[in-house]
């Protein structure tokens, strides 16, 4: 770091930290929606990523469309666009639970398994569908350019409003979960099953539910993605092991840890990306993720429920 | 000698399944297939290491590892290694900046062998470090974590992400790893031309042989005692803890036992492929070990090595003549060996004599979809 001047460095700090708010937000985005998949339901979800691929497939769409039949509607598409991403990954959720996932339930691991075929089909829809070639949708002028704080530092637009997305979702969910009585029978459901049921909760479809919403949430990730990246059929899959470890060192069933250790995990990618060349930047902050996960496995919140 | 033979095959039937299966691969293949088919097999069967490795681990004692990459590429790296320094000798590379250096040292500007090259220009040194490098490294971290009772999936996750680690570390070290071209152009091994035909038939008939006698080594550890605590400790990891097992110990065991398999498996890989590179090491490639593993029977020894095989063959075959049927092809049958046949192809083929009544309990089996409790996987039928 000797050849930059502490001025330089600060302003480096700075634009570091807002590119790393961009993932933070991403990184938070896929990881609520696999926060509520794996650390409430127990499953885990290998095809979420492509969730988050098909949210973003969703906006590309949405975009082409508008710009051929609609140009008028231009700068308020993408609105409409990320609840439609919400909506179509929601329905493919409930469509996923009900055909795979409900009978796995009782076998954790095989999961993992099944939904990895089924992100291998999904990923390759994508290419025989799209193509292999990378997409960007055409974003609205409003969340084009930079906001310029002072010389020598811009601070992007989009990434501001990705990170107002992903906070407006984080709030929701948090109220959904504490304040309704979904959330209710949902945190019911994760404690004790059995007692669930005989009180007369739905468990199947609280788990039906669940799941879908995770993915749901999974499509805003992508739809967010699209801001900041181009989408590829593999997008979502770069995704996916930073996103299980955010869920794993936050605490797998705390909320407030998924958006605890999304941060931290974001921030010092970013940062350490600038200092350090190509991978090594990623490379450290996995090495420290799995060494602190080796001493401190419970995460950061750990839940107080006993296990079950 | 009976005695350890009856401890080894439970039956007649599978010492029979057993000594067919190797006349197959030591007789009628080499005999009905041309030496560069024959490569390939011998490619596809240094993943059996691997899958032996898994049966023990995940089948038996139902520890899914996603790293099983790591340790395959540890093993195969010390190999090539060892090839890429006798290939690099002073008067083949005498047109470098640096002779005696490998040639992808010398693009990336270093001019000095690293530290941690230089043992590896021993053949004993190298041996040793493919048996003991990937088994003390798994037993580290298995230590780490099972004696902190992590599990399940939690296990499964932390090592898929050091398998990401593992690739991109090698990746970004162009200079030092060879990076994403990864160690190619091996010739030699101890001055033995392994390229040549010959070299190619002895690798494959050293490949089986090793890999049967690590069979039956998989199937002895199965069938003793240690195999019976192994399957305590996946279907009740409580009470065989409080019967006095130490579980974390037998776990890390088992874990850095099919390390050592899997290193085993990188360093034949290495010898009959000719290179090693990160994208064998890596996310995708870990899982598709587990894949060869869940189609051939987790639960079988044969059956795993028969998954590699099968798998790989519809690999090559299919993805060359219709490369995008072969991910749709490959994705749904992994979906419906996990969620119908989860004892993959052996568990199928042993199902046959009394194939009406095993199907009927199978649908049952499918039918009773009540999500029971979610931490704990269900016992696994457990017949072989």
């Amino acid at each position: 770091m000797g050849e930059y001047t502490s001025e330089e460095l600060q302003s480096i700090f700075i634009m570091q930290s807002f590119s790393g708010l961009s993932l933070f937000s991403v990184l938070l985005l896929m990881g609520l929606g696999l926060a509520l998949i794996f650390g409430q339901m127990g499953v885990i979800n290998m095809a979420h990523g492509e969730f988050m691929a098909l949210g973003a497939y969703t906006v590309y769409l949405c975009s082409s469309l508008t710009e051929k039949f609609a140009p008028a509607f231009g700068p308020y598409y993408f609105v409409a666009a990320i609840a439609l991403a919400f909506v179509i990954c929601a329905a493919l959720g409930a469509l996923v639970e009900w055909l795979m996932i409900r009978h796995l339930y009782h076998r954790p691991l095989d999961t993992l398994l099944a939904t990895w075929g089924l992100s291998l089909i999904l990923q390759q829809s994508y290419r025989s569908i799209f193509g292999a070639r990378e997409v960007t949708p055409t974003l609205p002028d409003w969340l084009m350019g930079s906001y310029n704080v002072k010389e020598g530092l811009d601070i992007p637009i989009n990434g501001m409003f990705v990170l107002g997305l992903s906070i407006v979702v984080t709030i929701t969910l948090m109220t959904f979960m504490y304040r309704s009585a979904f959330g209710l029978r949902l945190r019911a459901t994760v404690q004790n099953r059995k007692m669930s049921d005989a009180v007369g909760i739905n468990t199947g479809k609280v788990d039906r539910l669940a799941f879908s919403l995770g993915c749901g949430i999974a499509g805003i990730a992508g739809a967010a993605f699209t801001t900041i990246g181009s989408t590829g059929p593999d997008s979502g899959s770069r995704y996916i092991v930073d996103a299980f470890l955010v869920v794993v060192s936050g605490g797998t069933a705390s909320l407030l840890g998924c958006v605890a250790s999304a941060f931290g995990i974001a921030q010092a990618q970013s940062i350490l990306e600038f200092f350090l060349e190509g991978t090594k930047g990623k490379v450290a902050t996995l090495l420290v993720i799995v060494i602190a996960l080796m001493i401190r496995p419970q995460g950061l919140f750990p839940s107080k429920v006993r296990g079950n | 000698m009976p005695l350890f033979f009856r401890t080894i095959f439970k039956t007649r039937g599978e010492a029979i399944a057993f000594g067919a299966f190797l006349l197959l691969l030591l007789v009628i293949l080499p005999l009905a297939i041309p030496v560069f088919r024959l490569n390939l097999v011998g490619k596809y069967l240094s993943f059996g290491f691997v899958a032996i490795g898994l049966v023990l681990l995940w089948g038996r004692c139902g520890i899914l590892s996603l790293g099983q990459g790591v340790f395959f590429g540890l093993g195969g790296y010390c190999m090539a290694m060892f090839l890429k320094l006798e290939a690099s000798d002073p008067i083949t590379t005498a047109i470098q900046s640096t002779p005696g250096i490998p040639d992808f040292m010398d693009w990336n500007q270093i001019t000095k062998l690293p530290l941690y090259w230089e043992p590896f220009k021993s053949l004993p040194f190298t041996i040793a470090a493919i048996f003991i490098l990937p088994s003390v490294i798994a037993f580290i971290i298995g230590w780490a974590l099972f004696r902190r009772r992590v599990g399940g999936v939690y296990f499964a996750i932390i090592t898929q992400a050091i398998a990401l680690i593992f690739s991109l570390g090698i990746d970004g070290n162009q200079g030092y790893t060879g990076g994403r071209n990864g160690i190619t152009d091996l010739r030699t091994l101890c001055g033995w031309d392994i390229r040549s035909e010959n070299a190619q038939y002895i690798l494959y008939f050293l490949c089986v042989v090793l890999l049967f006698t690590v069979a039956l080594g998989a199937k002895y550890i199965i069938n003793t005692r240690l195999g019976r605590v192994l399957v305590a400790v996946r279907d009740r990891e409580d009470r065989v803890r409080f019967s006095g097992y130490d579980v974390a110990m037998i776990r890390a065991f088992i874990f850095a036992f099919a390390a050592m398999l899997s290193g085993i498996g990188g360093a034949f890989f290495v010898l009959q492929v000719g290179f090693m590179s990160p994208s064998i090491v890596g996310i995708i490639p870990s899982i598709e070990m587990v894949i060869f593993t869940a189609v051939g029977g987790r639960l079988s020894v044969l059956g795993a090595i028969l998954g590699c095989l099968i798998v790989n063959f519809g690999k090559t075959t299919f993805s060359e003549a219709y490369p995008d049927l072969w991910l749709y092809l490959m994705g749904s049958t992994f979906i419906a060996v996990v969620m119908f046949f989860p004892n993959g192809l052996a568990g199928l083929l042993e199902k046959i004599p009394t194939s009406k009544s095993k199907f009927a309990s199978l649908l049952a089996r499918f039918q009773k979809t009540t999500p029971a409790v979610v931490t704990k996987a269900t016992p696994i039928s457990d017949e072989n």
